[in-house]
């Protein structure tokens, strides 16, 4: 009954998905491009790739399992934090056990936190989200004897990297570390939304009704997701904090928590890779408006936002590839 | 569990929303291999009782016995993993996932590998086989790799009940799975249903009174959340009450 | 001590007035169409500013300049109702959320660009400035005002809602909307006017919130989390959710930063994800 030339093999076509392309490796190897090229962009470069960082993080909640957050700048800030309070009030300075500390802090905040996130839905969703952000930035406010409030945390002192690698002036060793922490994020992203569990929560969120209809915990899952997105932010946070030396309540503050949805929209929320894009257009962009008055970049930041809901609601990457007539997920 | 017990079975259910009863003392069992239909007319309750049964509400009152066991408190994901199925009337389905993902990615929560992260999709060969073997034996093999929402209108009919197919269920409800199909279609999608394996017990919603008939072995008939009758098609054929109630239209289309 | 405590209580009751005045009608308005509008508080901005504008450049007086006020918020979410708003009605939260804080983002920038980042001042009529002695306690004048305004905007609403056809045909649109068109409602057009009556309420609780709060740019997003605090906590809606949630929110806010300076906006928070873990709909929300 089946024409065999028509009927896909299942197993072929679940593989090719999961597939490494040539653009990814070409755009991997683009990402080295600024150690030869542009040596004065580095410390911006490093800035851009721990904001993709955090925008993949966003993006597995909110692009894969549909879960709106406006307020993942806690974990970004909870991990800058727990980065450089390991430093200057603890003195453990080596990064890479920084790192890790920085992750499992914030993933833990993240899983007690999902207990509230998946009771809710819509607008008491959107108010959680909220307002557990600026509940974490007034806490952090509040704890100066801990965070050193609005002076920002001081003596922030971070080893070499393997005893070996020093964060010299000019940023070649933060970038490299922070590149380093997007491509292994990236990896981990990856692995998850190419799995049975990145399959379940797409399923989240293209039909959350149905998903007890076929027998599925989806909370489970969802805490799940948010918990490993809180680390992730946490580790992006952190990376700021080691690269810098500093942390201030800036990490914290609601306007991370939007800058990193405008990214992620813009880029195009789903695919990974629109994270890593928003990101690199918006820190451009604002690296090179940073004269004006930020009041007009955010007239801006607005105008591209109603923009892009309007004319390209699935962002860049989504316009391009609708364009190309192609479809990915 | 012997053989003669129902699968499924209500006991005197009860519903109201405010001042309005949609659930009367509705006691309804589903013997093992049951082909039963539930037919009344609009508004009598009949997608309200099949919510009440699979737990996406709460009866003010009575039992749901599923399997021998108590499940009028469970969870609808736990009724569906102890073998409790359904289809919607309206498409409830994953637009922007083929039917191969949609039903592999059942199979997959029902054996509890669905939480994996760490192994990519394709390393679950037999559940990725079983997912193209039911999705072969409804004839949507041809579609397996295109996104759901660019399926014709019947075929994601057919996937509604390769979904619940997916779940293995003892107990099969389908809420009017011909709803908005033409009627040639319709013939095509119930002998899929006919030829479903003989352990399944399915009670499906059914306006279309030909198909009732050559397709159910027994009759519901709910009017006003009550049920009116429980009988054979000849019974139902034939009595005044369900005449009444379906009244200028006859029994017969 | 009891004084001191009951003129907080004063304070912080007029205070929420000026909340409710602000968010109620954001509060039917995303009940009746499940539309998240964070543009509600740029309404009140623009009321605000049309105030200052019309007092000082025109020498309004002030309870002329609140009507107006009110006016122009309507009119201009008209216009941005027809034209913008409506286009994302079926299009998802998370689009609502971006496009309507864009437009908080231009709003903000618009008004940098013409008044500048200045705190607006808004000049008082004498008899509303000073303050009368009540039971012992010196009440503000202008609190009293507020709270008069806010009393009677409520009378209103509650009195529109239960005694009107508009208001008899929101309330069922807001109960069940498909039932609503059933009968022949035509609910857009019902959604178009109440959405007009809520952002005109924004921009009469704008130009009320001039001399308590100040004016500039930041506004429309300042007040936007006490607004969507007002309305989560309240309930989706509901005129009774928004005042007990507006009340509430106004009182907690002046005690807790007059008593507790350094926790006060901690607690205020903690407490809206307390209420919202336990109540997902709100105190008074019905889905």
């Amino acid at each position: 009954m089946t024409n065999a030339a028509l009927t896909p093999d299942p197993h072929a076509w679940l593989k090719a998905r999961g597939r490494w392309s040539p653009f990814e490796i070409a755009f991997w190897a683009a990402t080295l491009l600024p150690f030869f090229f542009f040596p004065s962009y580095l410390p911006l470069a490093s800035q851009i790739a721990i904001a993709a960082l955090f925008a993949i993080s966003v993006d597995l909640v909110l692009g894969y399992a549909g879960i709106v957050t406006l307020g993942h700048a806690m974990f970004f800030g909870i991990g800058a934090y727990a980065a450089g309070i390991i430093s200057s009030r603890y003195g453990w300075t080596e990064p890479l056990t920084g790192l890790l500390f920085a992750g499992l802090v914030a993933g833990a905040v993240g899983f007690i936190a999902s207990f509230l996130i998946v009771r809710v839905q819509h607008l008491a969703l959107l108010m959680i989200t909220l307002g557990l952000g600026l509940l974490t930035y007034e806490l952090a406010n509040a704890m100066s004897w801990l965070t050193g409030g609005t002076d920002g945390l001081m003596g922030i002192d971070i080893a070499p990297i393997f005893g070996v690698f020093n964060f010299d002036l000019w940023g070649r060793t933060a970038y490299a570390y922070s590149l380093a922490g997007l491509f292994v994020g990236f990896l981990l992203s990856r692995r998850i939304v190419h799995s049975s569990f990145g399959l379940a929560l797409r399923g989240v969120r293209e039909n959350v009704r149905r998903m007890p209809a076929i027998g599925s915990e989806h909370r489970v899952h969802l805490q799940k997701i948010y918990t490993i997105s809180a680390a992730l932010a946490g580790i992006a946070g952190a990376l700021l904090t080691q690269t810098t030396e500093t942390a201030s309540l800036q990490t914290l503050n609601f306007e991370r928590s939007a800058d990193v949805v405008v990214m992620l929209i813009l880029g195009g929320t789903g695919r990974l890779y629109g994270g890593i894009l928003g990101a690199a257009i918006f820190m451009i962009a604002r690296d090179q408006l940073a004269g004006i008055n930020p009041q007009y970049w955010y007239f801006w930041i607005g105008f591209l936002l109603m923009l892009v809901v309007l004319t390209m609601p699935k962002g860049i990457l989504g316009g391009l590839a609708r364009l190309a007539g192609r479809r990915d997920e | 569990m012997t053989a003669a017990e129902p699968v499924l079975a209500t006991e005197a259910l009860q519903k109201s929303f405010g001042q309005l009863q949609v659930a009367r003392d509705v006691t309804l069992s589903l013997p093992r291999g049951a082909r039963h239909a539930l037919i009344g007319p609009n508004g009598a309750g009949k997608t309200t009782l099949i919510n009440l049964i699979t737990g996406q509400l709460t009866p003010d009152s009575g039992r749901i016995v599923l399997g021998g066991e108590d499940v009028t408190r469970t969870p609808v994901a736990a009724r569906v993993r102890r073998g409790l199925a359904r289809t919607f009337q309206i498409n409830t389905l994953f637009p922007d996932l083929t039917p191969l993902e949609s039903v592999t990615l059942a199979i997959l929560e029902r054996e509890g590998a669905a939480g994996r992260f760490w192994s990519n999709i394709a390393t679950h060969s037999g559940a990725i086989d079983e997912a193209f073997d039911i999705l072969t034996r409804l004839r949507l093999a041809d579609v397996a790799t295109r996104p759901t929402r660019t399926l014709p209108y019947g075929q994601q009919r057919l996937l509604e009940i390769a979904l619940a197919l997916a779940t293995r269920p003892k107990v099969l409800l389908l809420d009017e799975p011909a709803a908005g199909v033409p009627k040639d279609e319709s013939a095509v999608l119930f002998n899929v249903i006919a030829q479903l394996p003989d352990d399944i017990s399915v009670l499906f919603i059914e306006h279309d009174m030909d198909i009732v008939f050559s397709f159910a072995s027994r009759i519901i008939v709910l009017v006003a959340g009550g049920v009116l009758l429980e009988a054979e098609p000849s019974v139902v054929r034939n009595d005044a009450r369900v005449r009444e109630v379906y009244l200028g239209q006859g029994t017969h289309g | 001590m009891i004084s001191q405590f009951a003129i907080v209580l004063f304070d912080g009751f007029a205070f929420g007035m000026l909340l409710f005045v602000l968010s109620v009608g954001l509060s039917v308005t995303m009940g009746l169409m499940n539309f998240i509008n964070l543009a509600h508080g740029a309404f009140g901005m623009l009321g605000g500013y049309v105030a200052v504008t019309l007092m000082r450049q025109m020498g309004m007086p002030f309870l002329a300049a609140l009507p107006c006020a009110f006016f122009a918020a309507a009119l201009l979410s008209i216009v941005l109702e027809r034209t913008l708003f409506r286009r994302l009605y079926r299009a998802g939260e998370l689009n609502q959320v971006l496009f309507t804080i864009g437009s908080v983002f231009v709003a903000a920038a618009v008004a940098t660009y013409v008044f500048g980042t200045v705190q607006q001042v808004i000049p008082m009529p004498s008899w509303l400035r000073g303050s009368v002695e009540v039971l012992g306690l010196r009440l503000n004048v202008y609190r009293i005002f507020i709270i008069a305004v806010a009393l009677a905007v409520t009378a209103l609403l509650v009195f529109g809602l239960e005694r009107t056809r508009l208001g008899a045909q929101v309330r069922a649109a807001v109960d069940n909307q498909r039932v609503a068109q059933g009968l022949g409602m035509d609910v857009e057009r019902i959604f178009a006017v109440t959405f007009a009556l809520g952002s005109g309420l924004a921009g009469l609780g704008g130009a009320l919130a001039v001399e308590i709060v100040g004016l500039d740019p930041s506004f429309g997003f300042h007040y936007l989390v006490y607004v969507l605090i007002v309305v989560a906590v309240g309930g989706l809606g509901s005129v009774t959710g928004s005042f007990v949630g507006a009340a509430l929110l106004g009182i907690g806010d002046v005690a807790g930063k007059y008593f507790m300076p350094e926790v006060g906006s901690f607690l205020i928070y903690l407490i809206m994800v307390a209420i919202l873990f336990v109540k997902p709909l709100g105190l008074f929300g019905k889905r």
